[in-house]
């Protein structure tokens, strides 16, 4: 979450419980809602490596308020994220690996652990339909990011067919 | 209770299908036994080849079966001759083929009221239910249009909502997304959802996984035979759970 918070906070300054908003507005349903402690941990540490600083904000009534900024170093490490390429297709695969092993050992069976599998991705993907039915058609971020795990689902199940063809 | 009494809304028994081809025999359906209760959404997946095509076809009767038996709402039908399995299609049955199959001299809306009035459906009644297809297809605009005038895509939905114009007891559908983008695609799921709510029994052959998620069941054909049969049941089990759980486990 190191590079989401300073991305949102190079846009402007914000205190955790703003990024925490911020986060849930622009992706809403489709990404797990972070946690409170979580984002202050994180924020903790982006500041120890000196990425944020923070200021105390005083507040009537209530106490001071923590309001981050993102500092040169943090734009610097956020150019650098922005500029690398993200990592592409996975070459280990946990089932992939229980299915080409797991029967050697005689404990389980291809067969039944394909179809448990595509049980399990079909059941994912009702997930999904559902999800996208009930989250705001109009945010844009929301939708193409639970239309991305549709078509990697997609993929994985496309995949698990060649390997029932090939293997079982 | 009246459900046991009920028959199923398809049945095959033992079912095979082999095809001659240059004087060798190639077998398609492989000795499949499935039953479809009312009301039930029945997914069919495999690799191609599988005989997903072929098995729906011989269900709808638009193919002929090899040896064992077919039974739609407890009347054995593969006994029956081609007239009278049309007019059980007419009166049963609603079909979505992979390609459309529209009729080019006729309007859209006359595709789409057709099958009603065919089976003696008021022109009202067919109209109403043209009207609610077409507009839930996103397709209203259209209904003046001839088949040649749509995109690919639309023809399908076109397909789908003549194939639902009757409120046929069972809808039996060959990839009915294979030509739609995803916006598309979710007009029909939305169509699909909303239909087997309302009780509409479906059985179609899909490499949608989206679709295939919305079945109550999934099939699953390899080389004729069914080697999955079983419920399509939501994976959440934590009640927060998103798109991200997904896309994080990448990379």
């Amino acid at each position: 979450m190191r590079l989401q918070l300073l991305a949102l906070l190079a846009k402007e300054p914000a205190h955790g419980y703003e990024l925490k908003q911020a986060l849930e507005q622009i992706f809403g349903d489709a990404y797990p809602s972070p946690n409170i402690g979580q984002i202050y941990v994180t924020l903790g540490r982006l500041e120890k490596d000196g990425l944020v600083r923070s200021v105390d904000v005083e507040q009537s009534n209530r106490p001071n308020k923590k309001v981050y900024f993102c500092t040169a170093e943090g734009r610097e490490a956020l150019l650098e994220w922005v500029d690398e390429p993200t990592e592409g297709p996975r070459v280990r695969d946990e089932f992939f690996m229980k299915l080409v092993l797991a029967p050697m050992t005689g404990i389980a069976d291809r067969m039944a652990l394909i179809n448990r599998q595509r049980r399990h991705y079909l059941g994912i993907m009702r997930d999904l339909v559902e999800l996208a039915q009930r989250t705001d058609q109009d945010n844009r971020p929301a939708q193409l990011l639970i239309e991305g795990a549709m078509l990697h689902l997609q993929a994985d199940l496309d995949w698990l067919e060649r390997c029932q063809e090939d293997l079982a | 209770m009246s459900m046991v009494s009920t028959p199923p809304a398809l049945r095959t028994v033992n079912l095979v299908k082999i095809y001659q081809t240059g004087g060798l025999p190639v077998p398609a359906v492989r000795g499949v036994d499935l039953t479809v209760r009312p009301g039930e959404f029945v997914a069919v997946m495999g690799p191609s080849g599988s005989g997903k095509s072929t098995l729906v076809h011989m269900l709808g009767g638009l193919d002929t079966r090899t040896s064992g038996e077919i039974w739609v709402e407890g009347t054995r039908a593969d006994t029956l001759g081609e007239s009278a399995w049309a007019l059980l299609r007419r009166q049963k049955i609603g079909f979505v083929f992979q390609f459309f199959n529209l009729v080019d001299n006729m309007t859209v809306a006359d595709n789409v009221e057709l099958p009603a009035l065919l089976v003696g459906a008021s022109p009202k009644h067919a109209r109403e239910r043209r009207d609610y297809l077409l507009g839930e297809l996103g397709l209203s605009g259209k209904a003046d249009a001839a088949p040649a005038q749509l995109s690919g895509g639309e023809q399908q939905r076109v397909a789908l909502a003549r194939a639902l114009a009757n409120q046929p007891q069972v809808l039996l559908a060959d990839e009915p997304t294979g030509n739609l983008d995803s916006r598309n695609t979710k007009d029909v799921l939305r169509l699909l959802g909303e239909v087997h709510r309302q009780g509409q029994t479906i059985v179609l052959v899909t490499h949608d996984a989206r679709v295939a998620g919305l079945a109550d069941r999934v099939v699953t054909l390899l080389d004729g035979q069914i080697v999955d049969d079983g419920a399509v049941l939501s994976a959440r089990r934590r009640p927060k759970s998103g798109a991200g759980d997904v896309v994080e486990l990448r990379g």
